[in-house]
């Protein structure tokens, strides 16, 4: 168990090409942190200079205080879960739990009491003495899981470790993994781009972008805050609509737009806080054509085009919603819950 | 393994298929084969005008004559020899190229060709840098206090030839080992080195035992090939001296068939060194290839 601090790290690759930059962070003792982040964002590389699997050329990484930037990944104290789970395929379930523990001279009744309790926490007990390829793609999570947990690690490394499972099981691992770490209470760093398992593991999400943090802060915070327009597009699903203030045609609008903090040209709209009815207070309304209404069980999406340029334009809706698709229809949204930026810095402005 | 059942036009296009391969093996396995084995049982007399039906004498004979049986021996000598040394070494080449990022497939390349070289060429070149007047080798190694005469001493003609055909199959073996490292997927090292374990032990523990097939795909054919295809390094180099020291058993097939014209015991030793062959080959499935992951 510790705390990581990492400041200014960044790494180069031969032909300055910058894959991460400038990350700046600080893991508390056993919180959960998700990385998460587009495909080519730097996530996977952040994680692997943290594990020591890439050499760290800019920065200083620390674990329980100690500075590890020159040491090797088993000095590291840290256990990592593959997203092809790495398992050794030559060894039996219990080997595979053995190995790191072998290596680092634990005493044979130590490993196996280590190995047993292990296996009984991830119920991977039964196959202890199957081969990996005998074993389904729960199970081979689990034992790569089973790996890591083994040693008792200062902290966990997981790279994308559900993203080769079937939706169902996902869901249920993604549940489980949340309950094992509150239980073990061991620092976690998660890489993900799914953002519905950032959301949903995350004690605080990191959002990187092009190899720098866009931002940090628990979920629901950049749920409800995004600090850039990046964050604001990437996080929630549909993904928030956003408007520029420039394509208003109407007077209303562009006097509402003028009680917006000074330099907002952009305007992010979450597809659940447009209404169907005008509010009181303060808002944008939207001239629209009803494109397409998709019932999806819990919520419904309306898909939309504005008016008069046609710009694409969700909103979550009741499943009993009486619209004609192709219909012309008015929808409101309260400035109060808008996110106003500004295109050039990307930036918030409120 | 499930294959697709094909459907022909006609009945006999799968033989026609098929014909060139039987007909290649039918005369220059099958046929040369059954020679041999009905020579075996004959003896001739050296101008071949008498033929004689012996049942299994040229046998009982090979067994009672120590020349034939220390042959048995260099050639256990020999095989080991040559295959631990021709894998050996290919491992490490193929560890050591594998490491390499830009200049990989040039290494590659280079380590190849030896496989391009003929054996009776091989053998000539073994045979001048190892010439005791006037080769290289001895030269330097007399430099160093070592007098080579591979003339004279036999231990240094078996190391000799051991080299020389280990040499050729170093570029075979390197390929196979190469390909088998370049598909160890990087992230089982990776997971190796955080789960403590040190480069050496890495390799001892994760890489080799997935390499297992590989290895012993190897050792069959390797074996094979120092039992069998050795004959034209034997032959440019020390034509099976000094004193019977390297006179392993394909060498000493030519030697009493076409020397010696003795043909019935040629014959008989050329189906003994086939069952031999054949029963390594046997004995390596059945009991290597149960420690093998594939």
């Amino acid at each position: 168990m510790a705390a990581i601090k990492i400041e200014g790290l960044g790494k180069v690759y031969p032909g300055d090409i910058r894959a991460v930059q400038d990350i700046n962070l600080d893991i508390a003792d056993g919180e959960f942190i998700v990385l998460v982040g587009p495909s080519g964002c730097g996530k996977s590389t952040l994680l692997r200079m943290v594990a020591g699997l890439e050499t760290i050329t800019e920065g200083e990484l620390s674990i329980g205080n100690k500075v590890v930037n020159q040491l090797e990944p088993a000095e590291r104290d840290i256990a990592m879960v593959f997203q092809n789970y790495a398992l050794y395929p030559h060894m039996t379930v219990y080997k595979n739990l053995a190995y790191g523990l072998k290596n680092r001279g634990f005493s044979q009744q130590d490993i196996d009491e280590r190995v047993q309790n292990t296996a009984k926490m991830l119920e991977i007990n039964p196959f202890l003495d199957r081969k990996p390829r005998a074993l389904s793609g729960g199970q081979r999570q689990r034992v790569a899981m089973g790996r890591a947990l083994v040693r008792e690690p200062a902290a966990f490394l997981l790279d994308e470790p559900l993203s080769n499972l079937d939706a169902k099981l996902r869901v249920q691992m993604r549940v489980e993994i949340k309950q094992l770490q509150r239980r073990l209470k061991t620092t976690s760093l998660y890489v993900t781009h799914d953002q519905l398992e950032a959301m949903t593991l995350g004690d605080r999400l990191v959002v990187l972008n092009q190899g720098r943090i866009e931002q940090v802060g628990s979920p629901m915070d950049v749920y409800h805050r995004p600090e850039t327009l990046f964050v604001a597009e990437f996080i929630g699903s549909p993904s928030m609509n956003i408007v520029r203030a420039s394509t208003f045609a109407n007077k209303d609008n562009q006097e509402a737009v003028k009680q917006l903090p000074e330099g907002t040209d952009v305007i992010g709209v979450r597809p659940d806080t447009v209404v169907f009815e005008k509010p009181a207070e303060p808002h944008l309304s939207f001239d629209c054509e009803v494109k397409l209404f998709e019932p999806a069980g819990a919520e419904s999406h309306l898909y939309l085009h504005l008016l008069p340029d046609r710009q694409a334009f969700t909103m979550r809706v009741e499943e009993n919603t009486a619209v004609a698709e192709g219909g012309k229809i008015m929808v409101y949204a309260p400035l109060s819950v808008l996110h106003p930026f500004n295109e050039a810095s990307g930036r918030r402005t409120d | 393994m499930q294959t697709k059942r094909m459907t022909f036009s006609h009945n006999w296009l799968p033989y026609l298929l098929l014909a060139p391969q039987i007909i290649i093996t039918v005369i220059f396995f099958i046929w040369p084969a059954s020679q041999a084995l009905y020579q075996s049982v004959l003896r001739q007399d050296a101008f071949g005008f008498r033929t004689e039906f012996v049942w299994f004498q040229n046998f009982q004979r090979l067994f009672e004559d120590d020349l034939y049986l220390n042959s048995m021996q260099v050639t256990l000598v020999f095989s080991v020899g040559t295959t631990l040394l021709s894998m050996s070494v290919a491992l490490l080449f193929a560890v050591m190229v594998n490491k390499m990022i830009r200049s990989r497939d040039t290494y590659t390349t280079f380590l190849v060709w030896p496989y391009a070289v003929a054996p009776a060429i091989a053998g000539v070149l073994w045979w001048f840098i190892f010439n005791p007047s006037i080769g290289i080798l001895p030269y330097m190694l007399d430099m160093v206090g070592i007098n080579w005469n591979h003339r004279r001493n036999s231990d240094q003609a078996m190391l000799l030839v051991i080299i020389a055909a280990a040499w050729k199959q170093i570029s075979y073996n390197f390929l196979f080992f190469l390909a088998g490292l370049q598909s160890v997927p990087n992230s089982l090292i990776e997971a190796a080195a955080i789960d403590g374990a040190k480069r050496f032990k890495r390799f001892w523990t994760i890489v080799f035992p997935l390499l297992s097939p590989i290895t012993f795909f190897l050792l069959v054919v390797n074996i094979v090939y120092a039992m069998f295809d050795t004959f034209g390094v034997i032959h440019a180099t020390t034509e099976g001296g000094p004193s019977q020291a390297t006179n392993i058993l394909v060498y000493k097939v030519y030697r009493d068939g076409f020397v010696g014209m003795n043909l019935g015991s040629s014959a008989a030793q050329s189906v003994i060194l086939m069952s031999i062959v054949i029963v390594l080959t046997v004995i390596q499935f059945r009991y290597i290839e149960r420690r093998v992951n594939y």
